[in-house]
């Protein structure tokens, strides 16, 4: 193969992470270079292929909020790791888990004494002025002094080699869980190099996080209950809390699944409340309790600061350790150190000019051009200044408003960063491309454990030197290498589970996710049906050779709600189909399927999930003005298999637990719904029993083809009947679909310990004493055999009715406390 | 008069237009202890009973009480009655008060150990949620900071100057209306003049927080007091690196003595709210609240 580093620029004054500054590979590179100088180009992309859909299959997305279809992007991530050898990370880990120490002690004494503040170590400006100082958590003492139980740290390397400190992330750190979904892809990439290099794992982290979690939870005698608190499937990283709570074993909660009582925080699950030891939060601090902190806050937990204040229950990281996330502070960590500790601080920062002392100020606008220009404090809307792109007029705005309140700015020194090799797949080459490291840092018994590896984020451009994934980087994997216990990594290497461990069902089901669950299934019921109509009607409409079926079938829609009043046939059905507006289309319940999909990713497997990816794409891609009626048509065969498919996954994808049997009784609700409510229009329409609405109607009921087996004729209106009512083999039927809801809720009841549901029993005993015959031997001619129907229609309007009540019931005994929405009052 | 004695009756009363399952309120109606003031009685009636009551005080030094209600409810009703003895406060010399901007250089951070009560000072010279600082307020503030003036004298000016150029109007502003917006139309309540007032101050680096409390307004000549026209009030005290803390009522333009009853300070109306809270359900719900102040003996 030709060179692969024909293109890449050896620029001076640039860290290269792969080469030297001679041009030669650095030795810890030397067995990956060698190995891809073995492989084509074409053997590299493929490679480079496969893990893209290893993403996808996975599902690894990442969110962007400016994102109008808020849509679901998939995570970037380079075929090659950035390598570290072993002796420059272990300098390097001592640094961050010495400077998460330090952190943590920062905290201590914000949230206690303040004697940094008293002693002038620290400027009360960068602290009582920054909007995520929280005033109401002074004082509180976490469990084991531990306010930072992950931290994270952003590095850059500048030109000397040396790694320097460009922030710190002391929130929520968002990035360990892409670390590990990272590691699991890239590794399966070069499995034999990543076996042979021995890098270090990463699993041991993660153990380490869950086991200080439980460690510090107050949780007496008790099993601890550790929970992931997530602001929900808008954020940008839900698919990490739903990661890592996957790996943790904790559930994924989010703010309405939580309550507080008596100070003490619970889950709301279908079993009823149960206490909550500890909550790994993903949600920003300010939003955690609308009573004491931001009170527009609706994600948040309302008492949650109460209960932590009494040390009821553990909160990390600590509430108010945002206050650090302030680059205003990096320039008095050391001395800080020297004060605590007394010992220097082993990891440079970036140099950082904090204007809020004069001389200082003085300073930083003097050499303006060399600098870039910051907000002290996260709640500024103020983005980063280049100084030197500034035209002399924006120049002195920036001076202006820098000295008119000097202390909320910060001008630092503009970070080289240095540069690792990208595989560009187009052109079959490698690339440099600038990037950054995030470091994580985990509290345990004994002092903070540093993540071996992090993420490494790459820049889009090949000079950038602002790395953000929200603005369109890509990531790499980070190998540290030798000394690692080679092999792959063992996900769950845990204790060894004996048969006391065994658990046959989640005992932290939120009821939220049961809710949800419970409208999924009665929404691709409900979809199923609509498409189903609407595609009868469709098909007849193109056809134009029946109009007597398309007459009957669009009466039937009508009575159904299904069209919409107004316009000529088409429109009514394009509207019917596709406006997301119009509340009863297919489309606006296609969404509404997927809002209650995205509620419950967590109980479906990736092949059912990518499922509903698909059909949601497929539908937004009809969008268009006016598609052609042929490619809606195509649209709805491949809804309808999809909705087949969902159906599938239900049956033999999903553990039948009680969030299955809500599952499944949604299913049938719905279809009994549907059935019935057609079946009593349509038997109300006595002109309609003629053999091209009977056909359809067969359709509709998804018994086609039984019928023309059993019959080998036209469809007639007693065997149509006896098929779609009676039939207690034909999951179409309704004796078969009210039997089955009969015994779902039965199960449901003795599982849940509650009360069975009466209400069926008469109703099946009615449908199954209906005799067809009374049809066939109309004894008293037309008149009688419209009473049996109307008599049909009615009992069929009861199951309609019936099967609502149990509805409404489930959703009062199971989901009451789900509804609701905390508000905040005030008077004055 | 030395001193004055009051009586005061504060009652929130909420009519939930549906049932409140849970709720959960936060009262700051007690009054603080301080060197002006003695509370001789008090008294706070909360109707339904709460599931939880806890008395205590928040990271102010304000008495704070927690209250939470378990049990569904359609109304709630918290009513404080208090008997506070007033002292009349020592009298200050403006004129002798430091240049402002030597107040605000007192107050910057210079790498040298600083006193508790500078520091304690220095948690009310930021942003906070009503507070936002902008240079509208700095522009807005600057005829009554000219270089070199006493602080104090400076903080005269601007509450004149607050009283002179806005009207009290209770249906300009609601409780979350911006401050700029307050800037703009020239209106609003006594809770707006102070946050304005805090701003200004504090967007020119220098020390001022919210004080609530009562105010005892005088009835009309000749006709009787009315029972629940008082309302809670809200003025502003400002730090002297030499005199202290120094208040000012920018609605009524006058230094806040022996008709002021004080009940709690912050950085802003959110921290000390008389009442605030999160309930889950509800519906709509507008407070009812009666203030009455009346001297005793």
């Amino acid at each position: 193969m030709p060179d692969l580093l024909d293109r890449y620029p050896l620029t001076a004054g640039t860290y290269h992470e792969m080469l030297q500054s001679d041009g030669s590979v650095r030795p810890h590179w030397r067995r990956l270079f060698e190995r891809l100088q073995r492989m084509t180009p074409a053997q590299l992309n493929h490679r480079q292929a496969l893990l893209a859909r290893q993403i996808q299959e996975n599902g690894v997305t990442y969110n962007v909020y400016a994102d109008p279809k808020g849509a679901d992007r998939p995570w970037e991530l380079d075929l090659l790791p950035n390598l570290i050898d072993a002796s420059e990370w272990d300098a390097l880990a001592e640094g961050v888990a010495q400077r998460a120490t330090l952190l943590n002690a920062v905290l201590a004494d914000l949230y206690g004494p303040q004697h940094l503040l008293s002693k002038g170590l620290l400027p009360p400006e960068l602290v009582y002025g920054h909007s995520h100082f929280l005033w109401p958590c002074q004082g509180i003492q976490p469990p084991g002094g531990i306010y930072l139980h992950v931290y994270a740290v952003d590095l850059a390397r500048t030109p000397d080699g040396r790694w320097w400190v460009t922030a710190d992330r002391t929130q929520a750190p968002s990035g360990a869980g892409y670390a590990l979904e990272n590691r699991q892809i890239v590794s399966r990439a070069f499995p034999d190099l990543y076996r042979d290099l021995q890098v270090r794992h990463l699993t041991g982290f993660f153990r380490t996080l869950q086991e200080t979690l439980s460690r510090l939870a107050p949780h007496g005698h008790e099993a601890p209950l550790v929970v992931v608190l997530t602001p929900g499937r808008f954020n940008e990283s839900y698919f990490e809390h739903l990661y890592l709570a996957r790996q943790l074993g904790f559930p994924l909660v989010e703010g309405g699944d939580l309550t507080v009582r008596d100070a003490t925080v619970y889950l709301k699950t279908l079993g009823g409340l149960r206490r909550v030891h500890a909550i790994l939060r993903r949600l920003d601090d300010v939003f955690c309790d609308p009573l004491e902190l931001r009170t527009d806050s609706a994600l948040g937990v309302p008492g949650l600061l109460q209960a932590v204040r009494l040390g009821r229950v553990l909160v990390a990281n600590a509430l108010g350790s945002g206050v650090l996330e302030s680059p205003g502070l990096l320039g008095f960590l050391p001395k800080v150190n020297e004060h605590l500790f007394g010992e220097p601080l082993k990891l440079p920062s970036v140099a950082t000019w904090w204007c809020g002392e004069p001389p200082v100020m003085d300073q930083a606008l003097q050499k303006l051009d060399s600098l870039v220009f910051r907000a002290a404090f996260t709640s500024q809307s103020f983005a980063p200044v280049f100084g030197r792109d500034l035209s002399a007029k924006r120049r002195q705005a920036l001076v202006e408003r820098i000295q008119g309140r000097p202390y909320a700015y910060v001008a630092q020194e503009i970070a080289q960063l240095s540069q690792a090799p990208v595989w560009q797949a187009d052109a079959g080459v490698l690339l440099p491309r600038a990037i950054g490291m995030r470091v994580y840092a985990v509290a345990s018994e004994d002092g903070y454990r540093v993540l071996p590896g992090g993420l490494t984020r790459v820049a889009g451009m090949a000079d950038a030197e602002v790395i953000a994934m929200q603005r369109g980087g890509a990531s790499k994997d980070t190998w540290v290498l030798g000394e690692g216990a080679g092999g792959l990594e063992q996900w769950r290497a845990q204790r060894t589970l004996g048969l006391s461990d065994l658990v046959r069902r989640d005992p932290y089901l939120p009821s939220r996710v049961v809710e949800n669950l419970f409208w999924f299934g009665r929404y691709c019921e409900r979809c199923d049906g609509i498409a189903r109509l609407l595609r009868i009607i469709l098909a007849r409409y193109v056809e134009d050779d029946d109009p007597q079926a398309l007459a009957g079938a669009v009466a039937l829609a009508e009575r159904l709600k299904l069209l919409p009043e107004e316009g000529d046939l088409q429109s009514r059905l394009l509207v019917a189909l596709l406006d997301p507006g119009w509340a009863f289309s297919l489309h606006a319940n296609l969404r509404s399927l997927h809002g209650a999909a995205a509620q419950v990713r967590g109980k479906l497997s990736r092949e059912n999930w990518h499922a509903l990816v698909e059909l949601q794409r497929d539908v937004e891609t009809l969008d268009g003005d006016t598609p052609a009626l042929g490619e809606v048509l195509d649209f709805l065969n491949r809804l309808l298999m999809s909705l087949a498919a969902l159906s599938g996954f239900a049956l033999d994808d999903m553990t039948r637990d009680e969030g299955w049997r809500f599952l499944m009784v949604g299913r049938r609700i719905e279809r009994l719904q549907t059935l019935s409510t057609s079946l009593a229009a349509f038997v109300r329409q006595p002109a309609a029993f003629e053999a091209p609405n009977l056909g359809w109607l067969l359709e509709l009921g998804n018994s086609s083809i039984t019928y023309r087996s059993r019959y080998l004729a036209e469809p007639q209106l007693i065997p149509v009947l006896d098929l779609l009512l009676l039939d207690d083999q034909n999951p179409h039927a309704v004796l078969f679909q009210i039997k089955l809801l009969g015994s779902s809720l039965r199960r449901l009841a003795d599982d849940l310990s509650t009360p069975r549901d009466k209400t069926l029993k008469p109703l099946i005993e009615r449908l199954g004493h209906f005799d067809l015959g009374t049809l066939e031997y109309s004894l008293f001619g037309v008149a009688s055999t419209q009473a049996v129907l109307e008599g049909l229609a009615e009992l069929l309007g009861d199951i309609v009715e019936a099967s609502a009540r149990i509805s409404d019931r489930l959703a009062l005994r199971h989901f009451a406390h789900v509804d609701g929405v905390s508000h905040g009052t005030v008077s004055v | 008069m030395k001193h004055a004695r009051y009586h005061v009756h504060h009652e929130t009363h909420y009519q939930y237009s549906s049932t409140v399952s849970l709720a959960q309120q936060l009262a700051h109606l007690w009054p603080r202890p301080c060197a002006w003031q003695l509370c001789r009685e008090q008294q706070l009636v909360v109707a339904p009973l709460p599931s939880q009551r806890t008395d205590g005080f928040d990271v102010f030094g304000n008495p704070l009480t927690r209250l939470a209600f378990e049990r569904p409810h359609d109304a709630l009703a918290v009513t404080a009655q208090l008997v506070v003895d007033v002292l009349a406060r020592e009298a200050r010399d403006f004129s002798a008060s430091p240049a402002w901007e030597v107040a605000r250089a007192a107050l910057s951070y210079s790498s040298a150990p600083v006193g508790p009560d500078l520091l304690k000072a220095c948690r009310f010279r930021f942003e906070s949620p009503y507070v936002r600082l902008k240079k509208n307020f700095v522009a807005f503030a600057d005829s009554c900071f000219p270089p070199g003036r006493p602080l104090l004298e400076g903080a005269q000016a601007l509450m004149e100057k607050i009283f002179a150029e806005f009207t009290f109007d209770h249906t300009a502003t609601q409780v979350a209306t911006p401050l700029l917006e307050v800037l703009q139309q020239r209106r609003g309540v006594c809770q707006d003049f102070a946050h304005l007032m805090l701003a200004c101050l504090r967007a020119r680096g220098l020390a001022a927080r919210y004080v609530s409390g009562y105010l005892l307004t005088q009835p009309p000549a000749g006709k009787p007091r009315l029972v629940g026209a008082d309302a809670s009030h809200a003025w502003v005290s400002v730090f002297c690196p030499v005199s202290g803390w120094v208040d000012f009522d920018p609605t009524n333009n006058v230094q806040p003595s022996l008709e002021h009853i004080t009940l709690a300070w912050g950085r802003d109306f959110s921290d000390v709210s008389p009442l605030r809270g999160v309930i889950l359900g509800g519906g709509h719900h507008d407070p009812e609240v009666r203030v009455t102040v009346i001297p005793v003996g």
